[in-house]
């Protein structure tokens, strides 16, 4: 396998009046040639900023500030404009979350898928048009000759979405970045548009990034995962392990906080606390203000993402890599959650991580 | 709806308007006190009252007002805007002589706003925040505080006087169409357009600025498209919009304006015709002058609402 996109060590910073946000910090991942990589977290985890970064597409007052965006082994970040234009679109395809906002208004669905494949591929107008109404029949949408020349307002959601992802795919893109596909739609439409997308990026062959607060997507998308807190990176892994073995507490976390058909639960369980201020993070570990099992170690030593197994630094070939001290120095009380998994039968087998009898955690 | 339906929709809607318009027009000038009639009688005490009735049902000012708002009417439609009351010469006469100086006047007025504003909006909210941006709006800001009479007498005064660069009058109309007009149209012109160049430039600027921020835009980048593209492709044709409502709106700023243009300029259109007319009382080139004024104004928007549908299609679906 050859990593189609490798981030390394990416830091982008916002300088507003309130102060310095530093959104991603030190971020690094790769992604491989055909696979689809989900990046997960909550609002603010700055999943999106990172997704933009990628192709340089942030605007002041954020700026990037570090690291290395390597696309296909060129390091994006040390490109001029013009070379990083002719990546965008080109080679790297981006679906937004609001599709309908990111379809020009004043001009057809079509023009607009036109309008790119004319410009990357310099296709003659009547040849772009033709390709661009093969995509839209592609992506489902009935009626493509005609509905090529409506306009953004006379699409339903649904298909301004699966417009938006025939114009990502227009020129035959090696890695599709997807910031919250499906957020704006409802279940079912966004149901059918993952469906699609996942159908798109196997018969073209794509890498798609997809970045969602919502883990229900990536479960059913994503062959890895990244999870996103405060600007970093805390877990990386493959997606049945990061479900059913999640290494991270706050990845333990969420996964509880999925609501599941038959809980009989009237609350569902969260996470106490919100995200830390972005201009004045706490020290230590980002999230142990709430995590149920931080100790006076976690508000000291920030943690860096390591392999799990061996408490080794973690490097960008690793599929599994979480960032806890627990994996380096050992927390006392240990990691004391378990994972229920709801088995194909309807039996529960029961898990436990890194149970302890000691007790629990410190207080 | 197809954009045809839509523009023959609209300019259908501008019929009843145009009605009230006369309405309102022919109403106004039979509130004020004191007919043309009784303003002569009253400089001559020999008249007697038999010759009063006389003049007013020559000059058709007897009768019941609705009388004689039909009578007018009908005229006006078949364009028989009535005779000077002291001359006799015909009004519609004098209307065809003087409305191409003007409408001549407002274009190049009009061109040169927008010559100036368009660009200058697009460049400075793509610049915004730096140093032309800031002198784009300062000069904007003056240009929208500065009352024309005062700016056209100051061109008059440095460019006319001090320096000589332009005639201050015309020695000999010529016609319009000669190419020697243009030194004679620059000064007014520049006048009448230079509060318009201001708004516009800050309507532009304002409206191009927050489209940037748009989503489309940031898409549009993604799609790779050259800067070029980006702005004066996709962000300029929907920042127009705004443009074009201020731009209906500031039409009747420039026909009125010309008032006082023409006034300063001396130049021999509606609008120092206008103010002569005022003066001598003259009731029928008033009112058809007041009438074309309102017209131009129904017409401004009826054109701007066209300009809407054709830049943005989602307005022909209202």
């Amino acid at each position: 396998m050859t990593a189609v996109l490798e981030v390394e060590d990416l830091t982008v910073r916002f300088y507003t009046e309130e102060g310095v946000v530093t959104a991603v910090d030190g971020l690094s991942y790769r992604i491989e040639a055909g696979e689809t990589f989900g990046v997960v977290g909550e609002s603010g985890a700055g999943k999106s900023v990172a997704a933009l970064s990628v192709l340089g597409l942030i605007d002041s007052p954020g700026r990037i500030e570090g690291g290395e965006v390597r696309f296909e082994g060129e390091d994006l970040l040390s490109m001029d404009e013009s070379e990083l234009r002719s990546v965008r679109g080109d080679e790297v395809g981006t679906v937004f979350q609001d599709a309908r906002a990111a379809l020009n208004p004043v001009y057809t669905v079509g023009e607009q898928i036109a309008e790119t494949i004319e410009h990357h591929l310099g296709y003659p107008p009547s040849a772009a048009r033709d390709r661009a109404i093969r995509l839209l029949d592609r992506v489902g949408i009935a009626d493509a000759e005609t509905r090529y020349s409506d306009y953004p307002h006379e699409f339903s959601g649904g298909m301004c979405q699966r417009a938006a992802i025939a114009m990502a795919l227009s020129c035959d893109p090696e890695l599709i970045v997807a910031d919250e596909p499906t957020t704006a739609l409802d279940v079912t439409v966004e149901a059918r548009i993952l469906d699609l997308l996942a159908e798109l990026a196997d018969e073209f062959d794509v890498a798609v990034q997809l970045v969602t607060h919502d883990l229900g997507v990536i479960a059913g998308t994503c062959d890895r995962a990244m999870v996103m807190y405060a600007g970093e990176a805390v877990e990386t892994a493959p997606i049945e392990e990061l479900y059913y073995d999640p290494k991270h507490p706050y990845t333990a976390g969420l996964m509880s906080a999925i609501p599941r058909v038959g809980d009989d639960d009237d609350r569902l369980p969260t996470i106490p606390g919100t995200m830390p201020d972005p201009i004045d993070p706490p020290p230590g570990c980002r999230f142990h203000p709430r995590c149920p099992f931080a100790e006076e170690a976690c508000t000291r030593t920030d943690p860096a993402l390591v392999d799990p197994e061996t408490g080794e630094a973690a490097t960008l070939d690793d599929d599994r890599a979480a960032a806890c001290l627990e994996y380096t120095e050992g927390l006392s009380g240990g990691l004391d959650y378990s994972v229920e998994v709801a088995g194909g039968t309807g039996e529960h087998v029961e898990k436990t991580i890194d149970e302890r009898d000691e007790g629990g955690p410190d207080e | 709806m197809s954009l045809r339906r839509f523009v023959v929709r609209r300019a259908l809607s501008v019929v009843p308007v145009l009605f009230g318009v006369s309405v309102i027009t022919f109403g106004l000038f039979h509130l004020t006190p004191g007919d043309p009639v009784s303003q002569l009688v009253a400089l001559n005490p020999d008249v007697s009252a038999a010759e009063e009735a006389r003049l007013r049902e020559r000059w058709g000012l007897s009768g019941p007002v609705w009388r004689q708002y039909l009578a007018w009417l009908s005229n006006v439609l078949v364009g028989d805007f009535g005779r000077e009351l002291r001359t006799g010469r015909a009004v519609s006469g004098i209307l065809w002589r003087r409305l191409p100086e003007t409408i001549v006047l407002g274009v190049f007025g009009w061109a040169f706003a927008i010559a100036i504003a368009i660009p200058a909006g697009i460049y400075a909210a793509v610049n915004k925040g730096r140093l032309g941006d800031v002198a784009a709006r300062v000069l904007a800001l003056s240009g929208v505080s500065i009352p024309n009479f005062w700016l056209g007498l100051l061109l008059i005064l440095v460019l006319s006087l001090y320096l000589g660069l332009f005639p201050v009058l015309p020695p000999s109309r010529l016609p319009l169409y000669h190419p020697e007009t243009l030194r004679y149209l620059l000064l007014p012109g520049v006048t009448i357009g230079t509060a318009a160049a201001a708004s516009v430039t800050r309507v532009m600027r304002t409206s191009m600025a927050e489209e940037l921020n748009e989503e489309y835009v940031t898409a549009a980048r993604a799609r790779g498209l050259p800067e070029r593209t980006v702005v004066f492709k996709h962000v300029l044709r929907n920042s127009l919009v705004s443009v074009v409502t201020l731009a209906a709106t500031l039409t009747a700023g420039i026909v009125a304006g010309s008032v006082v243009v023409e006034s300063v300029f001396n130049w021999p259109g509606l609008g120092s015709e206008f103010v002569r007319a005022i003066d001598r009382r003259e009731v029928n080139v008033v009112m058809a002058i007041t009438l074309v004024t309102a017209v131009a104004v129904v017409l401004a928007n009826l054109l701007a609402d066209v300009l809407y549908a054709v830049l943005d299609p989602r307005i022909r679906y209202d």
